[in-house]
């Protein structure tokens, strides 16, 4: 292939005929385009024809150039036409020449002061639908279940033991790695602060009450929003996406019921558990970082334990992980159902997941503080 | 049908490929020749796809050689590769549009990387381009996931025809579509080759694209081509799964609709 003169011509008093040549393609395109804009512009001759005959390879770029010189041409009240032009070709040619390029304009890029308000505005109206439907959640969860106590043999629990040994069972492993770590940091900084003033004893105090008020079951909510809620998600979404959910509406089940039910159940029985080995795990890592880098004797660990955490130290705790189960399970089974038919959809209901029970489940930490302050506790 | 000349433009040769340690393809020999539309078939599972990943150089082979435009893709340096690629369009079967760019975007990605020519062009190829596979201009600024399945196929058509490619291969293009839509379609690629006089590669189960645009259809069974040749052949042929697949109910009825 050559690329060969492209364009060229001679004026004839008031016509002018162009010649085109050589490989009129994608590959020439950069060169043969100027020549083309050249020629629109400079030509005032009446009558313009431009021969073909001489192309040896033409593709949709140098045919579109052609036709693009012919509009401009015309628009300028030129009497424009092509002559020559390859039989194999003529197809080619009627393609691109039927072409309206017809581009309604690009939207206007708005004031960015107005689109920061608006997202803020659609953002605030997202928080207010998620409320919605983690009430409407919550009421449905809780119609499912009278209906499911009024007749227990409704009551999926095949289903809920498969999800407890899944969301319980197999996270304890994970779970007690985790905690038994942040108890160990927790101790290893208490004492390495707490050394300055001579009062490395009171690491055991801090720890105690730390792990098990706040810290334990605060963690193992995390894991569990990680590990189990997104599973949720992703599964809820899948299913929605398959039209399973759909399936059983027409067959005649709640999904809340048959699905949703025994999941959020089975979250609410393993997090208590979970958050319980997790404390124990954490209090343990805490022991043997005070004994081995802080010289603590185990005895006098426990000694002191019991003197620095009562049984509402550790009730406190407790008391909070079924709330925050519920409160994981809820967010994970309403963005699981949010999911559109994509995959792009389903990825972004699972992040969306995480990020917002691991929000929630830290609000409602601190809504049980205030609570637990103001009674006294 | 389309100027089809006699040289071939892909020639595979004795292709091995294995896929987890199964045999999937046994001693492949296939032509594509210049300016023809060949249909490629065979049953759910036997490896036309394999082939065809094979062939764009997706998937390993064990043994064999594939010429592409008469370069052996095995002894092509990085930069004959890359020519090739150039010259080559790829239709997905579920289009594989990129779904973070506009279909704009879409069709002007191979021309910003492989070309040197001005925004201007770019965009005016990308709306001619869009116009020829029979969509309007106004889709140029949408995305992907606003499309329905059938504009989802044109748009990626589009794309594929980016850089006028000498082959085109097509991967179930009528599938997932309306029989109306699956029509129009095989139109627009019969069109769209007898106008730009491509070679193209379908991968098809659509016994109407077989009949109505193919010029030769090439047959897969055992991981093998157990025949290869035009529709006559095929009918006439005696071997029990093309007997099957060309004489089954679903054949016969489409063969009386076109009668």
């Amino acid at each position: 292939m050559t690329a060969g003169i492209l364009l060229s011509g001679q004026a004839q008093g008031d016509r002018i005929e162009l010649s085109a040549a050589g490989s009129w393609t994608a590959e020439y395109a950069g060169v043969i385009e100027p020549q083309i804009d050249a020629a629109t512009r400079a030509i005032t001759a009446r009558t313009i024809s431009v021969n073909l005959a001489r192309i040896e390879y033409l593709d949709t770029y140098g045919a579109w150039l052609l036709e693009r010189a012919l509009r401009g041409w015309k628009n300028q009240g030129h009497d424009a036409r092509l002559v020559g032009l390859r039989e194999d070709y003529r197809g080619l040619f009627e393609k691109v020449h039927a072409g309206t390029q017809k581009l309604t304009p690009a939207p206007r890029g708005r004031n960015s002061i107005m689109a920061t308000l608006e997202s803020v505005g659609i953002t605030m109206a997202g928080v207010g639908a998620d409320l919605a439907l983690f009430a409407q959640m919550t009421g449905s969860l809780i119609t499912a279940l009278a209906r499911v106590v009024m007749r227990p043999t409704s009551f999926r629990l095949t289903s809920m033991v498969h999800q407890l040994e899944r969301v319980g069972w197999r996270a304890v492993p994970i779970i007690l790695l985790i905690t038994v770590l942040i108890g160990a940091i927790l101790a290893q900084q208490g004492i390495f602060h707490f050394r300055k003033f001579g009062a490395d004893i009171y690491v055991i105090d801090m720890v105690g009450v730390l792990v098990l008020r706040e810290i334990g079951v605060l963690i193992v909510c995390v894991m569990v929003a990680g590990r189990s809620g997104s599973s949720y998600t992703a599964e809820l979404g899948a299913m929605r996406m398959r039209e399973e959910i759909d399936a059983l509406r027409t067959m005649g089940f709640d999904p809340v019921e048959v699905l949703i039910l025994p999941r959020i159940l089975a979250l609410v029985i393993a997090v208590p558990i979970l958050t319980f080995l997790g404390s124990m795990a954490a209090l343990y890592g805490g022991g043997l970082v005070s004994w081995l880098y802080g010289g603590i004797q185990p005895e006098i660990f426990l000694a002191r334990l019991r003197e620095a955490v009562s049984g509402t130290t550790f009730e406190v705790g407790m008391i909070k992980a079924p709330f925050m189960a519920l409160v994981i399970g809820i967010v994970a089974c309403v963005e699981g159902l949010q999911v559109q038919g994509s995959a792009e959809s389903l990825g972004e209901k699972t992040t969306n997941s995480v990020v917002k029970s691991i929000f929630m489940v830290i609000v409602l930490d601190g809504i049980f503080a205030m609570f637990f302050a103001s009674i006294g506790l | 049908m389309a100027n089809v000349s006699n040289t071939p433009i892909v020639e595979v040769r004795d292709l091995v490929v294995d896929l987890k340690g199964n045999r999937i393809l046994n001693g492949v020999t296939l032509d594509v020749y210049r300016g023809e539309i060949l249909g490629f078939v065979g049953a759910s599972g036997a490896g036309k796809s394999v082939l065809t990943r094979t062939i764009l150089g997706l998937l390993p082979k064990q043994a064999g050689s594939i010429v592409v435009l008469g370069v052996n893709l095995d002894q092509a340096g990085e930069l004959q590769r890359q020519e090739i690629e150039r010259r080559w369009g790829i239709l997905f079967q579920q289009g594989a549009l990129f779904s973070s760019l506009t279909v704009g975007e879409n069709i002007e990605f191979p021309i910003r990387e492989y070309l040197d020519v001005s925004d201007r062009l770019m965009t005016e190829i990308a709306i001619t381009k869009l116009e020829m596979v029979g969509l309007k201009a106004d889709v140029y600024r949408k995305f992907p996931s606003e499309l329905s399945g059938g504009m989802i196929k044109r748009v990626a058509l589009a794309r594929a025809l980016a850089l006028d490619p000498e082959i085109l291969f097509l991967d179930e293009p009528t599938s997932g579509l309306d029989p109306i839509s699956a029509g129009d379609f095989d139109q627009l690629i019969l069109t769209l080759q007898q106008t730009s006089a491509m070679a193209v590669f379908m991968v098809t189960h659509d016994l109407d694209s077989l009949h109505t645009i193919c010029d030769r259809i090439a047959v897969l069974g055992d991981g093998k081509i157990i025949e290869a040749g035009g529709m006559e052949r095929m009918l006439a042929s005696q071997h029990p799964w093309l007997r099957a697949y060309f004489h089954g109910v679903r054949a016969r009825a489409g063969r009386q609709a076109a009668n």
